[in-house]
Formats: structure tokens, sequence, C-alpha cells
């Protein structure tokens, strides 16, 4: 006792417990070594699954995204066509669905998906908030088949505003509209607004259906030629409107019979 | 009875034509996956019902399309013929057959086209026709070919499964 206090152990007292806390530290990390060894593997599983059932979430989240961005998409092309119609009172509209185009690539056509149940008939105009879009050709059901104006079989009466002309729009193979049977006298410019007339009857008239872009005049031609930039995307046409008060005019019944 | 395997199928194939592949232009032209599905089901030696296949699918193109159906039933009927000359000819090379078909098919669904629509007063100018429209169209239709053939040929093993054991 006497040493131990006078100081005479404590060197010794150090190198003990120096050897006991290597001894214990030696033991501990074994001890974690082992334990985690032993551990690990579980951990492991449990993390693969916790990133699993992660990434399933993950991917439910992107597939609701995508889905709220196509009805944004929608909503946004329904609030335009509600404003169109809205600001044209005169007539009324039958919205629907584009939900097919035509099987043949020589042919502009597109298949909506209102028919004869919805009040569609054979003949109605087709329009977007853009501008004209066809008009009906055929008809069953729950169906409908659209002809663009695009098509090379469609012909248009259309009026230039500024130049205070009628003219004929014809479609083309390529989806290119032209404007045709513009008199020479007439002055056309880039930008002119080119609407329906409604001649013969098939279209309502004040429809916008484009722009002139390009202007083919020569001297020798009896008419003037022009490219028409349209104002309706037809590459991403989606939502349309059916114009069902309007009843084209039939003039079968005007021809002479052979 | 596995025959009537027909009817969905080709439903099927107008369905996509004309909800999807009509939509995925080059140029002008698109591809026609009831073409090339036909050429694909009659170059399977097995297959008896080719005929019967192409008039059906011809009848619902034209019922779907604008074009008369005279014109995808002639096409089809075409391919079909095509594809029972070319695989008793070329039978050892299927995939080169099925290009040759897929390529002469699409030529004629094309003259058949600018034909009929001709005489229904449409003129549609040829070279434009050609460059913009026919030739993208083959390149498409090829590029749609092996897929279609291998899946036809499976459906070819399906339907007629005794004729394989042998």
């Amino acid at each position: 006792m006497a040493l131990a206090l006078g100081g005479y152990f404590s060197s010794g007292s150090n190198v003990f417990t120096a050897s006991l806390v290597t001894v214990q530290s030696w033991f501990s990390s074994r001890f974690v070594a082992v334990q985690e060894f032993l551990t690990a593997p579980r951990d492991m599983a449990s993390l693969r699954q916790r990133n699993t059932e992660l990434e399933t979430e993950v991917s439910e989240l992107q597939a609701q995204v995508i889905q709220l961005q196509q009805e944004v998409g929608e909503t946004q092309i329904l609030a335009a066509l509600v404003d169109f119609s809205r600001a044209n009172p005169e007539n009324t509209y039958k919205a629907a669905a584009v939900i097919g185009e035509d099987p043949s690539p020589f042919l502009q056509y597109v298949i909506i998906n209102r028919g004869s149940n919805d009040g569609i008939q054979r003949g109605m105009p087709v329009v977007t908030n853009q501008g004209l879009v066809g008009r009906v050709d055929a008809v069953i059901a729950d169906a409908a088949r659209i002809q663009l104006i695009t098509d090379p079989a469609s012909n248009v009466n259309v009026r230039l505003q500024n130049a205070e002309a009628d003219a004929s729009l014809i479609g083309s193979v390529t989806g290119d509209v032209t404007l045709d049977l513009i008199p020479q006298d007439v002055a056309l410019e880039p930008g002119d607004l080119v609407l329906t007339s409604g001649l013969g009857g098939g279209y309502p008239p004040d429809l916008i259906v484009g722009q002139v872009v390009n202007i083919r005049t020569r001297d020798f031609d009896l008419f003037q030629q022009a490219a028409v930039q349209p104002v309706v995307d037809f590459n991403h046409l989606q939502i349309v409107l059916v114009i069902v008060n309007f009843k084209p005019v039939d003039f079968s019944t005007l021809k002479p019979l052979p | 009875m596995r025959n009537l395997i027909a009817v969905p199928v080709i439903f099927l194939a107008v369905l996509l034509q004309s909800a999807i592949v009509s939509r995925i232009t080059l140029l002008s032209g698109i591809a026609d996956l009831p073409l090339v599905m036909l050429a694909a089901w009659a170059m399977q030696e097995e297959v008896e019902t080719a005929w019967h296949w192409a008039i059906a699918a011809g009848v619902l193109v034209g019922f779907v399309s604008g074009l008369s159906w005279v014109v995808p039933v002639l096409s089809y009927l075409f391919v079909i013929a095509l594809a029972q000359v070319l695989q008793r000819r070329v039978w050892q090379a299927p995939l080169l057959a099925m290009f040759s078909i897929t390529f002469l098919g699409t030529i004629g669904l094309s003259f058949f086209s600018l034909v009929v629509l001709r005489f229904s007063g449409i003129d549609l100018p040829i070279v434009d026709v050609f460059g913009l429209v026919t030739l993208p169209g083959i390149l498409l239709n090829m590029l749609l070919a092996v897929s279609v053939f291998a899946v036809m040929r499976d459906l070819a093993r399906w339907v007629y499964p005794a004729l394989e054991v042998e």
C-alpha cells in the first residue's frame, strides 16, 4: 500500500492497463468483424428488397407523370377548342378524337371516334381552333373518316382576304396544298390569309385555311398558282371539331342524267 | 380450327396499321403491315390459307381506307402469288425471298393505287410518287420484314403443329 501510494507501481499498472486495453480492442474488433460477417447478408437482402420496392414506386410515379402530362396536353387542346366554339357561336360543334389514319400513303384521311350515333353525317366540315381540317367522307355508327384538305382529291373553294379574289385550294400526295385558278390580275403577296369562300356549298364561309407562302406567276399561264402553309398542323391532329349544324349543298340532283 | 386465328390477326394488323404504322412516315411513305404480314405468312411451307387471308385483309383495309377496296385486294393477292412462286424457287433462302416479295409487293401496291386513282380522276405525278412514297415505303417494309417473318413463322408452327413434327 505504502509503495503504491508512493507511486512506485505506476509504471507497472500502466503497462498492465495498456495490455488490457490492447487485448480488449483486439477482441472487440474481431467480434465486430464476425458480427458484420453474420449480419451483412441479411442487410443486403433487405436493401435489395427495398431497392426493388423503390424502383417499382419510381416507375409507377413516372407512368403517372406521363399520364398527367398527356392529360394536361389534352386539357389545353380542349380549352382552346372551347374558346374557339365560344368565339364562333353560330356553329354547333361535336368534338372527336383522331384515332387513326388512312392505311394508304396516297390519300390523306384520318379516322375519328364519332359516327352517326353522335349525329355526324357525310359532308360535314371539320375544324380545329386553328382552322379548317377537312370534311366527313364516310360514316359508320361509332366512327367517321375525314378527308383532309391536303388530300390529292380535295378541292376547297377559298378567297384571299387581302386580294379580294376567289381561288381553288387543292391537296397533293405529299400533303402540300396549292392555290390554283387565281386570276392573273390579282396582286398576291406572301402572308396573305386564305379563307373558305363558301362557294359551292361544301364548306361554310370564312374558315381560316392558311397563308400564302410562295407565288408562281408565269405570263403564258391562264392563272397564277401559290403554295399555302395550312394553319392546322396535320401531323399532330389529336382532337377535332365537327360542325354538325352545317348541311352541305347537294348538287347531284342538278346534274343531267346520262 | 386453329385457322380461325386469321380473324384476330388480320384485325390486329389492320388496326395497328391505321393507328400506329400509318403515322410513322419517311418522307411521304409508310410501311404496310398487312402486306408484309401476308408475304411472311405465304412464305411458310405449311400454310394453305394464304389466299383467304389476302382477300380478308384486302377487304378490311379497303373498308378502312378511302381508296377503293379493289387496290388492297388485288395487291395482296399479287403478293401471295409472288410468294407462292418465289417460295418454290428460293426455298433455301427464305429471308431473301421475303425481301424480294416485300420489294415487288410494295411496287405492285403503288402501281395498282396509281391506276385506280387515275381512273377515279386523280392524276398523281409518277416521279414524285416513286421518290416520295414508294421508295420510302419499300425501305420501311424491309425494316419490318425480318421481325414479321419471325412472328409469322412461329404462328405457322402453332397453327400447323402436326406437319412440323413430320
